[in-house]
């Protein structure tokens, strides 16, 4: 039978894949661990190796969650395989936090007892799109020998790089123009994403100018080495409220080609329904993958995603029976929602569907959308889930 | 007068020492703060009173008393027959991480030898709170420790054993709602009467489980689980489901932009393959929640069920109307009136098992 939102969401998170991390003898660590890496780097052969080791097990992980998720069945050509981010930036910075909060539901309060990263941390969020992240432990200087590059930029969507507004930026900056300079010249499809993060020790008043400051430097710098029309996305975060989450999804969503059509049937459906608002959201993660075209509010994001919260709970509590039974694997049939109703006037405040295992459409209804409009309001949603499972099965 | 025997007003006393907790608990669960919040909260001077009410004519009358030594000494001494007279209940709470914990046991006996002068007849609700702060493998031992040593010195003072009950609390958690949920249903006058109209709604409704919850403060006042539902293995789900409530209670009112006292919903849907769930008002101050087996049919009666049953159950929650209260002047008795009234609605529900 089919559940509101599946069971998927309440085992334990993904756990990073463990490896024998070949680069991290080759990363010019400025950590004391990095004793072993002087005597390894000379030969290229071993760097072919490498090479080799590290797009083979890329090979194997995309076949085994290509076995896993039905929804995401694509080849391995970038764009069209998962999305991959790369997250870079300084020491402290809070690349593993980020991860940890919004990959594997980490509480924020518990990040502070995170270690700093030795080496590359790969995990894979199996869900309605795998999305697969790595995390650098240091800033990448562009001189070392190019083959690593190649293994782990080839592949990339997107680079995430956290500076970390609280801490000295302007070492932070300038390593990111290197950094942007190095991939701009020759990986020049992968996004860049700068998260102004930890935005949440500044001050009202502060914090859009800090971020104006930042998108400024970064402009002119850019300019300055003939890079200008690079495009460079930024995003203010912090992991102590849902602005991480909105970033994210923001991020992913550049990633994923389906985007457009996702956008407009979402569209036509708010358009014909007289949604305010309506989120594609990926239940376990609370990413979302697709909105409308109408304003973001983050207002609109956090109580939509606090819905979710609700509904997940709730469904854990009681649905403690299926959970018992055998897991049978049936099809079609029984198809999960869920609504808020006003007080006063009888609107439907949000109206949260299932769209399959992991994603949900969740709606924040405008006025006029009552009770007994419930009937073709449920029809519009069951025809836009046909046309989204179709989307994803190309 | 008249308003007073309709209203009962049932006096409790938050008492313990300075910093043990206790306006932290009550702004939590009447406050609609979080738990972040109650950083916020200076030291209580003298008392701080609170009306609350509840439903089936029940108006709380909180007094959240300083608990500094000063104001203590005072209670004792020139107050002492003003805090202690007619006292239902008196929710005493221990700070687990006291390191003064001789002193408090004193400062809790001399207190209760207080409350048994004035009011012998009262219910102690011994609270051991911070229990967040003791490692999770000490938990059980220390709690039972503290139960014992507290419960030999209200024997010493002349209270029963059934009169003290013992909660582990702590704000970060849901068990701060159980303990505060068992005070609540002391004190609702006509509980079973509730629980027995209920209990005829749910087999009607042929419902998994009903839960009835006060609208405020989403503290649980009873609930009706039938034979299947027994076997859920949560058995704090109903705390669970205040803190779940309370939550979404606050996320809704930064959504709109009102306070989180006045958003309320008018009805909450949750379908699934497994079960149906909604919530929807009961009476002006509770609202019900039911879990249906997963069937659309059933589910969409029961709705138009629970419509019909509120004014049935209107009667026990009494609305503040002056020209109603001289009304019922002339009348019987309260007692008798909603003994009639009870069975008034058992005639109509099962008559409207007959129509379905």
């Amino acid at each position: 039978m089919r559940t509101l939102f599946s069971e998927n969401i309440l085992s334990p998170a993904p756990t990073p894949v463990p490896q024998q991390n070949p680069f991290e003898l080759l990363f010019p660590s400025t950590l004391s661990n990095a004793s072993s890496s002087a005597s390894v780097q000379s030969s290229p052969n071993q760097h072919e190796w490498l090479t080799q080791h590290w797009q083979n097990q890329q090979r194997a992980e995309n076949d085994a969650t290509n076995y896993g998720s039905t929804a995401s069945s694509a080849p391995l050509t970038r764009r069209k395989g998962n999305p991959k981010l790369l997250f870079m930036g300084l020491r402290k910075s809070g690349k593993s936090s980020v991860q940890k909060v919004v990959f594997q539901k980490m509480s924020p309060a518990d990040t502070l007892f995170l270690e700093p990263t030795t080496r590359i941390e790969k995990a894979s969020l199996q869900s309605f799109v795998t999305i697969d992240t790595a995390e650098l432990p240091t800033s990448l200087l562009a001189s070392p020998p190019e083959l690593d590059h190649h293994a782990v930029f080839s592949n990339m969507g997107a680079v995430i790089w956290i500076l970390d507004v609280q801490d000295d930026y302007l070492t932070s900056i300038a390593s990111l123009i290197e950094t942007t300079v190095f991939l701009a010249e020759h990986y020049p499809r992968i996004n860049i994403d700068v998260f102004i993060h930890k935005i949440d020790g500044l001050s009202e008043e502060y914090k859009y100018d800090t971020f104006r400051e930042v998108r400024q430097r970064v402009q002119d710098e850019l300019s300055d080495v003939g890079h200008a029309d690079k495009s460079v996305s930024y995003y203010q975060t912090s992991i102590f409220d849902h602005s991480i989450f909105e970033a994210m999804s923001k991020v992913v969503q550049k990633l994923l080609p389906q985007l457009p059509a996702m956008e407009t049937l979402l569209n036509k459906l708010c358009s014909t329904c007289r949604i305010q608002k309506a989120y594609l959201f990926d239940t376990s993660s609370k990413i979302y993958v697709a909105t409308d075209a109408s304003p973001t509010f983050l207002r609109d994001y956090e109580v939509c995603s606090d819905y979710v919260d609700v509904v997940v709970d709730i469904k854990q509590i009681y649905g403690w029976q299926q959970r018992d039974k055998t897991q049978a694997v049936e099809d079609g049939g029984e198809i999960g929602e869920s609504m808020v109703t006003c007080d006063h006037s009888g609107d439907t405040y949000i109206y949260a569907r299932e769209i399959n295992d992991h994603l949900s459409l969740l709606c924040v209804m405008g006025k006029g959308s009552s009770a007994d409009k419930r009937v073709l309001i449920d029809y519009n949603v069951s025809i836009l889930q046909t046309a989204l499972v179709k989307v994803f099965r190309v | 007068m008249e308003r007073s025997k309709r209203q009962k007003q049932r006096k409790v006393l938050l008492m313990g020492r300075s910093g043990a907790g206790k306006s932290s608990m009550r702004s939590i669960i009447f406050s609609n703060y979080v738990a972040k919040d109650v950083r916020r909260l200076g030291a209580t001077v003298d008392v701080e009173h609170s009306n609350i009410r509840f439903m089936g004519n029940l108006m709380l009358n909180l007094w959240d008393c300083g608990g500094q030594d000063s104001f203590v000494e005072s209670y004792l001494s020139n107050q002492r027959s003003h805090v202690f007279t007619s006292v239902a209940v008196m929710i005493f709470v221990f700070d687990i991480s006291s390191r003064e914990a001789a002193a408090d046991l004193l400062s809790f006996a001399s207190t209760i030898r207080a409350l048994y002068e004035f009011s012998p007849g009262s219910k102690i609700f011994v609270l051991i709170h911070k229990m967040d702060l003791v490692p999770a493998d000490q938990k059980a031992r220390v709690f039972q420790q503290k139960a014992i040593d507290v419960r030999t010195t209200c024997e010493d003072e002349g209270f029963q054993s059934q009169q003290v009950d013992f909660w582990a609390t702590s704000i970060w958690d849901q068990s701060l709602y159980k303990a505060w949920t068992q005070v609540i249903y002391f004190l609702v006058p006509n509980a079973s009467a509730i629980e027995d109209m209920l209990r005829r709604l749910a087999d009607l409704l042929d419902a998994r489980e009903l839960i009835l919850y006060e609208r405020t403060t989403c503290l649980v006042v009873t609930h009706i689980t039938r034979d299947a539902e027994q076997r859920n293995p949560y058995n704090d789900r109903f705390e669970r489901i205040s803190s779940i409530l309370k939550t979404h209670k606050h996320s809704m009112a930064k959504h709109t932009g009102t306070m989180a006292s006045e958003v309320s919903f008018a009805e909450l849907q949750i379908k699934t393959g497994d079960f149906m769930f909604f919530i929807t008002r009961l009476t002006e101050n509770t609202n019900l929640a039911v879990v249906m087996p997963s069937d659309e049919a059933s589910f969409n009666a029961a709705r138009v069920n629970v419509q019909l049953a509120r004014r049935e159950f209107s009667h026990l929650d009494i609305v503040e109307k002056r020209g109603k209260d001289v009304q019922r002047q002339g009348k019987d008795g309260p007692a008798l009136e909603e003994v009639r009234m009870a069975d008034d609605g058992e005639a109509s529900s099962s008559g409207r098992a007959s129509d379905r």
